[in-house]
């Protein structure tokens, strides 16, 4: 490589480092617009990269990118803001240079990339009025093609045999289509007709050709036919502006995950017929499928030029994600299911080895035990994802629905870089779309009402994640109006979810929310601020094995936050006994192992921990073990977020991994047990359903003590410990 | 009326065309100089359009040209639709 390959080799290193930076500062700057320094630093970024590519030469990067610059400077200059659409226009254009650049480097030019460039700068055009095409187009070398005539629609069409027989008449839908344009030629074939003894005047044999003026999409003129869809073959070739608009469409459409067919629909340039139409053609065909873009090529539905903008996308992205292999998702998942059972046979192997006493058997089935470990760990590692993805399509959700509802409403997003599995975020998104709508539509104020109330205009929802005593906890946060529990509790009262004029603390206030009769009411939204269909957010969490609690203040918003597991398939657990049972607790919820003080009276439901009041369980009353008792008793603390509580055994067996599987459906409503498991011995262990017990346990201590303690007295007793072990 | 002149009245459609079809068929093999007379039509529908362009390729494919004796308004609609005209249609088959 001589120097001079090495310097371009170095300008393409470098504008695409600048590329990078223009991005992230568009984004920014979404979220702040008035920073100064983030706008000099944008605009030098392609003053760099226009300055650079005339150095060497590269005028197609250096004309658009002159584009891109001059509206950027009125940016600057204050003349014009910086919207969605403007942003989303930039973001396009930084798209498009990368192209240019990957172009440029690799020594071709494509027509397609030609004609996207051409319609991105006639619409950075329209943000500089003053600035004459003129003199600019004649920097670029890619002339754009837009002062040719504009070609018209073609319309072909050719009616089923049927049709005169269903009592339609195809000349009707000529007539039609004359009300969404000028139909300036009309010709008719007959070419299907057969021979004058066979030709039946009852069957259809016409076909049209029809070119249309028209500003209209190409769904537009295929719903004109809708009514015989099924029974006539159309063919609609668009106008060279409308292709144009698909490319453009397809270059800042992004290719993540998408099939080819996808994207054309997206971009308008082929209707859902078609792509049906398309596949079934796929189906059909004997030995080797044609590729789909192939199929709609041949049957017209697109031209070629739009289709290989799309496999370029496509490809552009692929090469992106090389750095990942693509791994069917039920592969993984019995991976993931045979080290489970590996981890049960080492237990196995382990307790076997422990009973026969040899040294050193137990130290190599030790090294087998941690390698599983390890194993296990990988195989679910490769599961995880990071919710960062998910959360940031709520960006543009939140963009969107603002602008629908006329509020101002910012998002912010931390934690995005807190895993978990991926088969739970996928089951999320439902819920936090739901819940995240409902808090932009309800919770949040109309700019005025906030002002009135002396809050900023803008509103401000807030995603968060973090991991707490193995879950994650997913916070859905609105600086709203907040619930209004009075109007709930009166409301419960009313449809007599509560018995009338019984008090009750807030949080389970705010919890009626989610019962499925009390979402569904039909002023619920003037009431509390919070939609339809709590009820099945909750129940969709629930199946995964979580929870969901709100808090609210009043005009100052409300927080939901949600507690999910980690993974649904592995856990690390703690084995007890009870009299002959075997019990695992999660072992991220144990917190401390005690002896139960002798002087602990035989009902009592708390009992005193260095001073702090810790309700208990008996797990032997709660399952109904009628074993005699040990002479001492082990109490196992555990909490969930910050409510603690204990669990009275006999035995402690230790730390054991364990893999659960879920309870038929015969034992799905037992409270206070969550799955199941097989030890080494092959004998059965339930797992505990520690939320439920704790929840029982605060129950019982409440009603022993005869008052209505309210729960968070343990919380804020526990309160120190809770706060400090939050953070991670 | 010569002979020469089939005249269709009133509609002309979908539920005359099987029994239109053979006296139009029979007209332009018999007939040398084949003329439809469409002035008194009053309703016509793409079967009548389809028939009308028949007539055309059979006198076309007999080395015949057919001819257009009148038309009504209704008629004249119709092909202005389709992208036709009186004049269109007498013009040989392209």
């Amino acid at each position: 490589m001589n120097e001079y390959e090495q310097a371009q080799q170095t300008f393409f290193e470098e504008s695409r480092d600048m590329l990078r930076q223009i991005e992230d500062a568009l984004l920014a700057l979404e979220s702040n617009t008035h920073d100064d320094e983030t706008l000099n630093g944008l605009f030098r970024a392609a003053h760099t990269i226009k300055g650079s590519a005339g150095l060497f030469g590269f005028d197609r990067i250096g004309g658009f990118t002159h584009e891109v610059e001059t509206v950027l400077d009125r940016l600057r200059a204050g003349e014009i803001a910086l919207n969605g659409d403007l942003a989303a226009l930039l973001l396009e254009s930084g798209d498009h240079i990368g192209h240019l650049l990957t172009e440029t480097a690799d020594g071709i030019e494509q027509s397609e990339t030609n004609a996207a460039g051409a319609a991105l700068k006639s619409r950075l055009l329209a943000w500089c009025p003053s600035a004459g095409a003129g003199a600019l187009a004649a920097s670029t070398p890619s002339a754009p093609k837009a002062s040719a005539p504009e070609r018209p629609w073609h319309i072909a069409v050719d009616f089923g045999p049927s049709i005169f027989r269903d009592g339609m008449d195809p000349l009707s839908f000529i007539r039609y289509l004359g009300t969404k344009g000028d139909v300036i030629g009309v010709t008719t074939r007959i070419d299907s007709m057969p021979a004058a003894e066979t030709f039946d005047p009852e069957i259809c044999h016409l076909g049209f050709d029809i070119l249309l003026e028209a500003q209209c999409t190409k769904a537009d003129l295929t719903a004109v036919f809708d009514f015989v869809k099924d029974d006539c073959e159309l063919r609609i070739t668009a106008p060279d502006a409308e292709v144009e608009r698909w490319i453009g469409v397809l270059q800042g459409m992004p290719a993540h995950g998408k099939r080819i067919g996808e994207m054309l629909v997206n971009c308008g340039a082929v209707t859902q017929d078609e792509l049906s139409r398309a596949l079934a053609t796929q189906q059909d065909s004997q030995g080797v499928p044609l590729p789909i873009g192939e199929l709609l090529v041949a049957q017209n539905s697109v031209p070629d030029q739009v289709l290989q903008v799309a496999v370029t996308r496509q490809r552009d992205q692929r090469t992106e994600e090389s750095r990942f292999i693509r791994v069917q998702a039920d592969k993984l998942d019995s991976l993931i299911t045979l080290v489970g059972e590996l981890v049960i046979a080492g237990a196995g192997a382990n307790l076997l080895a422990r009973r026969a006493g040899d040294p050193r058997l137990l130290e190599s089935t030790q090294v087998i035990t941690d390698l599983v470990e390890e194993i296990r760990n990988g195989a679910l590692q490769m599961r995880m994802v990071q919710i960062g993805e998910t959360f940031n399509r709520f960006r543009r959700v939140v963009r969107d629905v603002s602008r629908e509802l006329g509020k101002e409403i910012d998002l912010e997003i931390s934690g995005a870089d807190t895993e978990l599995d991926k088969s739970v975020v996928e089951k999320i998104a439902d819920p936090l779309m739901h819940l995240v709508r409902n808090a932009m539509d309800h919770g949040i104020e109309m700019p005025d009402v906030r002002v009135a109330k002396g809050k900023a205009p803008g509103g401000l929802m807030r995603l968060n994640a973090f991991h707490d005593s193995g879950s994650i906890v997913i916070e859905v946060i609105d600086d709203g109006r907040g619930l209004d529990r009075d109007r709930i509790l009166q409301k419960a009262w009313e449809r007599g979810l509560v018995p009338a004029n019984t008090e009750l603390p807030d949080e389970e206030v705010f919890d009626l929310i989610f019962t499925a009769g009390f979402s569904t009411a039909e002023k619920v939204t003037s009431l509390s601020g919070r939609g339809v269909g709590m009820d099945v957010v909750r129940r969709n969490i629930e199946a995964l094995r979580g929870t969901v609690k709100l808090s609210s203040r009043p005009g100052e918003g409300t927080v939901v936050s949600i507690r999910l597991p980690l993974t649904l398939a592995i856990i690390d657990g703690f084995l007890v006994s009870v009299g002959p049972a075997s019990y695992v607790v999660p072992l991220d919820m144990v917190v401390e192992c005690i002896e139960l003080p002798e002087s602990t009276p035989n009902g009592a439901s708390y009992l005193n921990l260095r001073g702090e009041v810790l309700p208990f369980l008996r797990l032997r009353d709660v399952f109904g073990i009628d074993a005699p008792p040990p002479v001492h008793h082990n109490v196992v603390v555990v909490r969930n977020g910050a409510t603690y509580a204990g669990l009275v055994v006999d035995r402690l067996l230790g730390e054991f991994q364990t893999v659960i599987k879920p309870l038929g459906k015969l034992f799905r409503n037992l409270q206070g047990i969550g799955g199941s498991t097989i030890l080494g011995t092959g004998e059965v262990a339930l797992i505990l359903d520690v939320q439920a017990l704790i929840d029982s346990a605060t129950r019982n201590a409440a009603r022993q003590d005869g008052t209505t303690r309210r729960e968070d007295t343990a919380e804020s007793t526990f309160g120190p410990a809770a706060t400090s072990s939050t953070e991670n | 009326m010569d002979e020469n002149t089939l005249t269709i009245d009133g509609e002309f459609g979908i539920y005359r065309a099987a029994e239109l079809k053979p006296q139009i068929l029979a007209h332009v093999i018999d007939i040398d100089e084949p003329v439809l007379a469409l002035g008194n039509i009053t309703e016509i529908d793409a079967a009548g359009l389809q028939l009308l362009l028949f007539a055309r390729r059979e006198a076309a494919n007999r080395g015949k040209r057919l001819r257009i004796g009148s038309a009504s308004p209704a008629v004249e609609e119709v092909l202005h639709v389709a992208g036709l005209s009186t004049d269109a249609l007498e013009e040989a088959v392209p």
